[in-house]
């Protein structure tokens, strides 16, 4: 085995044994109480996963991207408000080490990112945008002493309460257009967040993602030199979308698991005598196929085209990857449904061992999201000028 | 040919500025063309040379300028030639 397969391999068995000893423990409470999983984050801490994609040059174990969402899918197997703070994070990882330029500041950060394994969220969506993350209101402000400031309104930031440092677009400037944007990583100590509303939501309720007036204060340098369209279209909407389907996969894994179990337990009692239920798992491990296999083969076309990252701007691979958001969101609500049938009443009920309520209504955040319409809209637009799609 | 382009943005992009006013290698998207727009630039594109851009060529750097359009529609005559 070489070094960087056992690296991955080391770092997912450390995030499987997270997610069985710790995440499966807290998840009820978790969604119950609509509380962050902080039993979870904090062990996922200690074995120094959060920096886990940081490059070796910059102190980072450097696994890779598919050692990542393969650790995003074992947490969204044992709780997917667990999953989705950890995706979150590692997408905004992911997204600063493939842009930041040598010894810039954001370079430095990763650094400290390991030392300190501070949690990143993001506040991409904004109030007034209509859900379009191409487009910002809040502006990058010059201030005296040569610093910068911003206030922006976000309508939903997960975890920010609780994340360390935050990323956030805004306008370049005050007389830049829409979608004339950068991004901008603060820490706790130079913003103030006050939340607007409330969050008791149907799922994904441990993710801890209400409103926030944001307003901040930062050096120039803690903006991203690549300006954000690019960085949007060459990581961070594709990698969302892959860690976000490989979390979503974990839970209708689960569920799947859970509808197998009572179909095998019912199994046992009548021996020689198949129950009806087996039939219908079997149908039901062919809708999980579809989910796994498009969740797989576009993780599998990011990787082949990242030697080449001008074509992660094509419009083709636009299309490719807001397409694995459509159909992954899709279907894991309807494996979720799917399992809870077979299991019945038994998984209906929210403390059995084969209960799928929470799978459910985890799964059922996964289409809005960035919400699909909004994106089939984009893919319509796309498709009039994509030829091979 | 720069001046069909410029034409064409004229009547698709949507930029806040005269497009006689941008210089060769200004950023469009920074002078206000939105995604939807340069979908529309790319179909009038297509129309007024007609050519057709390969999905190679349908990305966002190849739409940021006059300059970066015309090198791709130079690369398609090149080819159409070849």
């Amino acid at each position: 085995m070489s070094v960087a397969v056992a690296r991955d391999v080391d770092f997912v068995a450390a995030v499987r044994a997270i997610a069985d000893e710790v995440a499966a423990a807290s998840a009820a409470d978790v969604d119950s109480r609509a509380r962050f999983p902080v039993e979870a984050v904090d062990a996922l801490r200690t074995a120094k996963a959060l920096s886990a994609f940081v490059p070796e040059e910059l102190g980072g174990a450097g696994v890779s991207l598919p050692a990542v969402a393969e650790a995003c899918l074992e947490l969204g197997r044992r709780c997917g408000a667990a999953a989705m703070v950890f995706a979150m994070h590692q997408i905004q990882v992911v997204t600063i080490a493939r842009h930041a330029d040598r010894d810039s500041w954001h370079a430095e950060y990763l650094s400290r990112l390991v030392d300190e394994q501070r949690l990143i969220a993001s506040a991409t969506s904004e109030v007034g945008t209509g859900g379009d993350m191409g487009r910002s209101v809040a502006a990058v402000e010059q201030l005296e002493d040569d610093r910068c400031g911003f206030e922006k309104q976000a309508p939903t930031v997960s975890y920010g309460e609780f994340a360390d440092d935050l990323f956030t677009t805004l306008r370049r400037g005050p007389d830049a257009e829409p979608g004339d944007q950068v991004i901008v990583l603060t820490h706790r100590e130079q913003a103030t967040l006050e939340q607007m509303g409330t969050w008791d939501p149907f799922g994904m309720r441990g993710t801890c993602s209400p409103g926030f007036r944001i307003r901040a204060v930062f050096e120039p340098a803690q903006i991203l030199a690549t300006p954000f369209p690019r960085v949007a279209a060459e990581s961070m909407v594709p990698v969302s979308h892959i860690l976000w389907s490989h979390v979503w996969l974990g839970i209708a894994t689960d569920a799947f698991d859970r509808a197998r179990a009572f179909v095998r337990a019912a199994a046992k009692r009548t021996p020689g005598e198949p129950p009806p239920t087996a039939q219908r798992l079997s149908h039901l491990l062919s809708e999980l196929s579809l989910l796994r296999a498009e969740v797989e083969s576009a993780l599998q076309a990011f990787v082949a085209a990242d030697e080449d990252r001008d074509r992660l701007s094509t419009v083709a691979s636009a299309l490719r990857f807001n397409n694995l958001k459509i159909a992954a969101s899709e279907q894991t609500p309807r494996v979720c449904a799917g399992a809870m049938s077979i299991c019945g009443i038994v998984g209906y009920k929210n403390d059995t061992d084969f209960s799928i309520g929470r799978h459910l209504r985890d799964a059922m955040s996964a289409s809005l999201m960035i919400a699909n319409e909004r994106i089939h809209q984009t893919n319509a637009g796309l498709l009039l000028i994509a030829k091979d799609a | 040919m720069t001046d069909e382009i410029r034409l064409v943005l004229k009547a698709h992009a949507r930029l806040r500025v005269d497009v006689d006013e941008l210089s060769e290698d200004a950023d469009l998207f920074q002078a206000g063309m939105t995604s939807h727009a340069s979908i529309n630039v790319m179909l009038a594109l297509e129309n007024a040379f007609d050519v057709e851009f390969p999905d190679r060529l349908l990305s966002r750097s190849v739409f940021t300028s006059i300059g970066s359009i015309r090198a791709a529609l130079d690369a398609i005559a090149v080819e159409d030639v070849a």
